[in-house]
């Protein structure tokens, strides 16, 4: 298993005001699997994603990556494995900073040299004409920015790739080149992904297992064709696929 | 004649770049029905939901063959006028609850606002009727909500709290732009329906602008697709799948299903030459 999450849990505040995000939630993902977090808004399902990252205080349990324990701070050789795309394309990137200057600085972090052609060539790989490259943000569109914060994660040719709702900011027509674009990165890299997203259908594409996720917890793990023939367990994980479906009562 | 009619609807802003023209002239009307507006982003939608009630500020020009709501002009208007159809008799429904909302204001001072200051309404008064128009959206413990902050509340009890306030004066027309887009795909199902009964009880007429042609289908009885400031085609909902239009069919093919297969999805091949 190259993931491994043992029994974590979070939380946030203490006392009174504690609350606990994540609760003992339990899971693996092998080697270049796609694996699907899935729930509503405060789940915990993101907060998982940033408990791996050592962006929130983990209270319990252990993480693992390829069998050792994630060091108390995370390293450089973390960054070069391990990559986060982030659900707002207007929030993650810099508005003062060129698209340039953004793929450019986990380069010179990590000490790492040929910046002109791997910026060039990162462009080019998620699908953005080179000739943006010194645009800012704000001259670029929903889905050219998501592009360029794929970019940015693929700087450093990570093998894992940490997703939060990759595409819930954008049009459902720019979602699809999104996900076209993700599918195409793993099979050309040999990603593996851990994917969060509140979109069922959206993870049931993207994903080979997924967790159901509520409250904090995990209430049921699914492959894709359970999934698919509807056998799944627990009565939240269907109000979910209802909802996925778009089936809005009449 | 319709309650809101508009003819050869054109709404121009000045850029560096020279005037951009988002809506280029468009027809429709709407009557006590459910009509969605359906495109990208920038395709004009919601500045065509904002332009009629004249919300687009200069240096946007908005400009009309006809924009009548109810017999009266909408563009000679006095500011004045204006303001008593605003919210009063077309209401409108915006995206996020998170900036639609005045975040230092409770809910129960932002509800009764209108009541008080407009139709004179006591303190009262006018709190019971707020919390009549949050129970209506299926919110029982209005008397917690009218005393919390907009921070306080999930997304789906904000969009609530917005769509019950925009129902206080019982208005003929509701514009929603995309009420559902920043909700979890659970809570969008619970809030549509409320916004379903709402309409269909009260009788009102409603353009609901979104990008989810699916989603629209499901809701509306006619469907406006738009491209680059143009209708490209217009349906009747349950005739969705047999729409002809590329622009139209790429919408509705683009969206990934549960137990589809995982081949590449279809993405839209945009031809300017659609808008043309």
């Amino acid at each position: 298993m190259l993931i491994e999450i043992d029994d974590l849990s979070v939380t946030f505040g203490k006392g009174r005001d504690a609350v606990r995000a994540v609760r003992g939630v339990s899971f693996a993902v092998n080697a270049r699997e796609s694996f699907g977090l899935v729930g509503e808004s405060g789940s915990g399902k993101s907060t998982i994603l940033r408990a791996i990252c050592g962006m929130a205080p983990v209270t319990g349990g252990e993480l693992r990556i390829d069998g050792v324990p994630l060091p108390k701070r995370r390293s450089k050789a973390f960054s070069r494995r391990i990559q986060m795309v982030f659900q707002d394309p207007y929030a993650s990137l810099h508005p003062k900073r060129s698209v340039d200057a953004t793929l450019a600085e986990p380069l010179a972090i990590h000490g790492i040299k040929g910046r002109d052609e791997r910026v060039v060539q990162a462009m080019t790989d998620v699908g953005l004409d080179p000739r943006f490259r010194f645009r800012f943000p704000h001259q670029l569109s929903g889905g050219q920015r998501q592009r360029v914060v794929i970019a940015r994660a693929l700087m450093l040719e990570p093998e894992i790739l940490l997703l939060d709702e990759p595409t819930s900011a954008l049009d459902a027509s720019v979602q699809a080149e999104v996900l076209n674009l993700l599918s195409r990165i793993r099979e050309e890299r040999n990603l593996t992904y851990l994917m969060v997203s509140h979109d069922l259908a959206v993870i049931d594409h993207m994903c080979d297992r997924l967790a159901v996720m509520k409250d904090g917890r995990v209430v049921e793990q699914l492959n894709r064709s359970a999934l698919a023939s509807g056998d799944v367990r627990e009565d939240y994980t269907r109000t979910l696929f209802a909802a996925s479906a778009h089936e809005v009562a009449p | 004649m319709s309650l809101l009619e508009i003819e050869n609807l054109r709404v121009s802003f000045d850029t560096e770049a020279g005037p951009v023209e988002a809506v280029r002239g468009i027809s429709f009307g709407v009557n006590r029905e459910r009509v969605a507006i359906v495109g990208e982003s920038g395709s004009g939608k919601s500045v065509t939901g904002r332009s009629i009630l004249r919300l687009v500020r200069p240096p946007g020009r908005v400009t009309a063959d006809t924009l009548r709501f109810d017999g009266q002009d909408l563009l000679s208007l006095s500011e004045r006028k204006m303001r008593a159809i605003r919210g009063q008799r077309i209401a409108m429904v915006m995206q996020d609850p998170k900036f639609a909302l005045n975040p230092v204001m409770t809910i129960g001072d932002q509800m009764t606002e209108g009541l008080r200051r407009r139709d004179g309404l006591s303190r009262r008064k006018a709190t019971a009727r707020a919390i009549d128009m949050l129970a209506a959206v299926q919110i029982r413990d209005g008397e917690r909500v009218m005393r919390a902050y907009p921070h306080e509340m999930s997304g789906g009890m904000g969009q609530r709290v917005m769509i019950a306030m925009m129902l206080i004066p019982d208005p003929d027309l509701l514009i929603a732009d995309e009420p559902t887009s920043a909700l979890d795909v659970t809570v969008q199902a619970e809030v549509l329906a409320i916004l379903d009964d709402l309409v269909k009880e009260r009788g009102m007429g409603l353009i609901f602008i979104s990008h989810d042609l699916r989603l629209v289908s499901r809701f509306c009885d006619r469907v406006l697709v738009m491209y680059l400031g143009k209708i490209v085609e217009r349906l009747d909902a349950r005739d969705l799948e047999s729409a002809q239009h590329p622009y139209t069919r790429g919408l509705l093919n683009c969206l990934p299903s549960i137990g589809g297969d995982r081949s590449a999805l279809p993405v839209l091949d945009r031809d300017a030459a659609w808008a043309e």
